[in-house]
C-alpha cells in the first residue's frame, strides 16, 4: 500500500535579490516587484527526503503550498523533481496570514485528505524564517514533530529515529508515524529534474483549493485568523557613528584602523 | 495591555545549567514588568534543577515555578509542551518570553498553537508603546531592505508569546541578595507523553576551533567577496586581527563557509569588540546578527549600501584593493618599533 507522504513548500523571493525587496513604510506591504521567485531552499531538501522514502517503501508524494496563483510554478517544479501531485491553497481569504493562520490553512487542507503518514517541511524559509509553521501544523494535527532534522533512520515503516541539531551538538529522538519532520540542509542533496520528469509534469494532478473547498472557517485563516499583525514599518536607528573614511585607499585604510583602535575595538 | 497577568520567562536548562539566553530574557522581562507594573516570573522544567532555581531570582524574577521529574531531564517535545501549556492555563500570564534556541524554536510554536494564541519569532527588541492610541507590547522584528524593522502586535489573544534570539539583548545583572519565591508545581507526567515521541540521547560537543560567539574580532565576508575569487583574504585578515572568520548566507551558498559560521537572523548572533563586514550590502536579515558589536567596520563598493548605516567606520571601495591594503596596514603593527 505504501506511505502517503506530504511535503509543504513555500515560494519565496530569490535570496540573491533580497536587497531589491522594499517595505512600504506607510502600509507595511512587502514590495517584491520583479524579484524572481524560487522554492524555499530547505523545502527542496524536504521534498528530496519525501521522494527517497517513497522510493524505499513505495507510496505517493503530495506537495502542498499556500500562496498566490503564481505559486503554482513552485508546485510544478516540485512535480518535475518527482512529486506525484500538487495542491495549491489559493484564496484571497488566506492573505495576510501569520504563522498560526498559515498552519490552520494547511491543517484544513490536510484534514480533507484521506490519510497521511509523514509530513516533511523545510526547517525555515529564507524570507521570514520563523521556523514556526511546521511545529504549529503538527500541534493542530496532534502528531509528533521534530525541528532541525539532520538525519532520519527507519526502524520499520512506522518508527523512526532522527538526529536533530542543537547549538553545539545534537539530540536523538525516537518517534512513531504519523509524524512531521522539519529538515535542515544536512539531510540530503536535492535532485535536479530530468528531461523525462519535466515531460511528465503535464500528466500529473494539480489541485487548486479555495477556503470553501477545505471547509476552513473564515475566522481561522488569513488576516482574520491571525492573532498577530503588523503595526508598521520603521527605520531602525542603529545608533552607529556612520563615519565614512575619505582619501586614497591607503589613507582610508590607515584612518579606519587608527579609528577602531581609538574606539577601543581591539 | 493589562495590569493583571504576569510576565513569564521560560528558563532553558541543559544538563542542569541555565542557558545564557534565559538571563537575557530576564533583563528584558524586568524592564517590561517595571513599566507595566506586573510580576516577573520564570518557569523551569527539568530533573534535580532546584539548585539553579534561584538563578532567575538573582536575575530579577520574583517567582520561579519549578516543575521537576526524572523524566524531564532532557527536553521532551510533547511532555514539555503539554506541561507548559497546562501551567500557563492555570496561572494566565499575559506575556511569555522564550529564547529562540534550537529547542525554543520548536517548543514555542507547539505551546502557542496549543493555546491558539499569537507567537512572534526572533524579536530584537520589545517595549510597551502606543498603536492607534492604545498601549501594546511592540514586538520589533527585522524587516526587508536595509535598516527597516517591522513592529508586530498581538492585540487580543492572551498570553502573547515571543521568542528572542540569543545574544541580542544584554544579560541581567546577578545579585545574590535578591529575594523571591520558588513555587514547586508537581508535574503530571504521563506515559503517553513519551509513547509517540521520546528524546533518547542528547550529546553536546564543544565547538571546534575558536568559538564564534565568544570571539573578540569577527571578520565576515558576503557576496561581494566573489570579486576576490575565494575566501582566503578574509581568513588572512581574520588571522592578523586575531579573530575568527564568518560569512553571510550567500557566502555559505557559495560554499565558502559552513552553516555554523553564518551571521544573521537564521544564523549566529555575535557581539565582538570589532565586527568587520566585507562585501555585504546590509540587509536586516544579516545585520541583526551583529547589532551588539562594540565597533562595526564595513567595507563595500556601493556607497549607498545600507551596511554603512549600520557601521561606525565605513570604507567605500573595491574589495580587491581594500582588503590587501588592510592586511598590509595591520602587518605594520607587528613590525618591531624603533624608538
Amino acid at each position: 500500500m505504501g506511505l502517503e507522504i506530504l511535503v509543504c513548500i513555500k515560494q519565496v523571493p530569490h535570496p540573491d535579490h533580497f536587497s531589491e525587496i522594499r517595505l512600504d513604510v506607510g502600509s507595511g506591504r512587502i514590495i517584491r516587484d520583479g524579484v524572481p521567485a524560487i522554492i524555499n531552499p530547505l523545502d527542496r531538501h524536504a521534498l528530496e527526503e519525501g521522494l527517497r522514502v517513497k522510493e524505499r517503501f513505495s507510496g505517493r508524494v503530495t506537495v502542498i503550498s499556500m500562496g498566490p496563483p503564481q505559486a503554482q510554478k513552485a508546485l510544478e517544479e516540485a512535480l518535475a523533481m518527482g512529486a506525484d501531485r500538487g495542491i495549491l491553497l489559493c484564496d484571497v481569504a488566506f492573505a495576510g496570514a501569520d504563522t498560526l493562520a498559515t498552519a490552520n490553512t494547511l491543517f484544513y487542507a490536510i484534514r480533507k485528505l484521506d490519510k497521511f503518514d509523514l509530513i516533511y517541511c523545510g526547517n525555515e524559509t529564507v524570507d521570514s524564517g520563523t521556523a514556526q509553521v511546521g511545529p504549529q501544523l503538527a500541534e493542530l494535527l496532534d502528531i509528533p514533530q521534530v525541528s532541525g532534522v539532520q538525519e532520519v533512520t527507519f526502524g520499520d515503516e512506522k518508527t523512526l529515529e532522527v538526529r536533530r541539531a542543537l547549538e553545539h551538538g545534537y539530540m536523538k529522538v525516537r518517534l512513531k508515524l504519523p509524524a512531521l519532520l522539519c529538515v535542515t540542509r544536512d539531510i540530503n542533496r536535492p535532485r535536479l529534474p530530468t528531461v523525462q520528469s519535466i515531460m511528465e509534469v503535464a500528466q500529473k494532478e494539480m489541485i487548486i483549493w479555495k477556503a470553501k473547498d477545505i471547509g476552513a472557517p473564515p475566522e481561522s485563516v488569513g488576516l482574520k485568523g491571525s492573532p498577530t499583525c503588523a503595526a508598521g514599518v520603521y527605520e531602525y536607528k542603529a545608533g552607529r557613528r556612520r563615519e565614512i573614511m575619505q582619501g586614497s585607499t591607503e589613507e582610508k585604510v590607515h584612518r579606519a584602523v587608527a579609528r577602531f583602535k581609538e574606539l577601543g575595538a581591539i | 495591555m493589562s495590569n493583571s497577568g504576569e510576565i513569564w520567562v521560560i528558563g532553558e536548562q541543559r544538563r542542569g545549567r541555565l542557558e545564557e539566553v534565559s538571563l537575557e530574557l530576564l533583563s528584558k522581562g524586568t524592564a517590561l514588568s517595571q513599566s507595566m507594573g506586573v510580576t516577573l516570573s520564570a518557569v523551569l522544567l527539568g530533573d534535580e534543577v532546584e539548585e539553579i532555581a534561584r538563578e532567575p531570582i538573582f536575575h530579577g524574577a520574583e517567582k520561579v515555578y519549578l516543575l521537576e521529574d526524572a523524566r524531564l531531564r532532557y527536553y521532551q517535545s510533547e511532555a514539555y509542551a503539554r506541561l507548559l501549556a497546562g501551567v500557563i492555563k492555570e496561572h494566565e500570564p499575559q506575556i511569555i518570553l522564550i529564547g529562540a534556541t534550537e529547542i525554543g524554536k520548536e517548543l514555542a510554536p507547539r505551546v502557542a498553537a496549543k493555546l491558539r494564541t499569537g507567537l512572534t519569532a526572533h524579536c530584537i527588541d520589545l517595549y510597551v508603546g502606543e498603536v492607534n492610541g492604545a498601549p501594546h507590547l511592540i514586538h520589533v522584528v527585522p524587516g526587508w531592505g536595509g535598516n527597516l524593522v517591522m513592529h508586530i502586535i498581538c492585540p487580543q489573544r492572551r498570553p502573547q508569546v515571543v521568542t528572542v534570539k540569543p545574544g541580542v539583548l544584554p544579560k541581567a545583572v546577578r545579585d545574590e541578595n535578591k529575594k523571591g519565591k520558588i513555587i514547586k508545581v508537581k508535574p503530571d507526567v504521563r506515559d503517553e507523553d513519551f509513547s509517540r515521541i521520546e528524546t533518547v540521547e542528547m550529546v553536546e560537543e564543544p565547538p571546534q576551533g575558536k568559538a564564534l560567539e565568544s570571539a573578540d574580532v569577527v571578520v565576515c565576508g558576503g557576496w561581494g567577496i566573489n570579486a576576490l575569487g575565494d575566501f582566503s583574504k578574509v581568513q588572512e585578515l581574520a588571522d592578523i586581527l586575531g579573530g575568527v572568520v564568518a560569512g553571510t548566507r550567500p557566502a555559505m551558498d557559495k560554499g565558502w563557509i559552513d552553516e555554523a559560521r553564518v551571521i544573521g537572523q537564521s544564523g549566529k548572533t555575535v557581539s565582538p569588540g570589532l565586527f568587520v563586514s566585507l562585501g555585504a550590502s546590509g540587509a536586516m536579515h544579516y545585520t541583526t546578527g551583529f547589532m551588539g558589536s562594540k565597533v562595526v567596520l564595513a567595507v563595500d563598493q556601493n556607497s549607498q549600501a545600507p551596511i554603512f548605516e549600520m557601521a561606525d567606520i565605513g570604507i567605500v571601495g573595491d574589495l580587491r584593493e581594500v582588503i590587501p591594503c588592510l592586511i598590509e596596514e595591520l602587518k605594520k603593527d607587528r613590525m618591531p618599533r624603533k624608538f
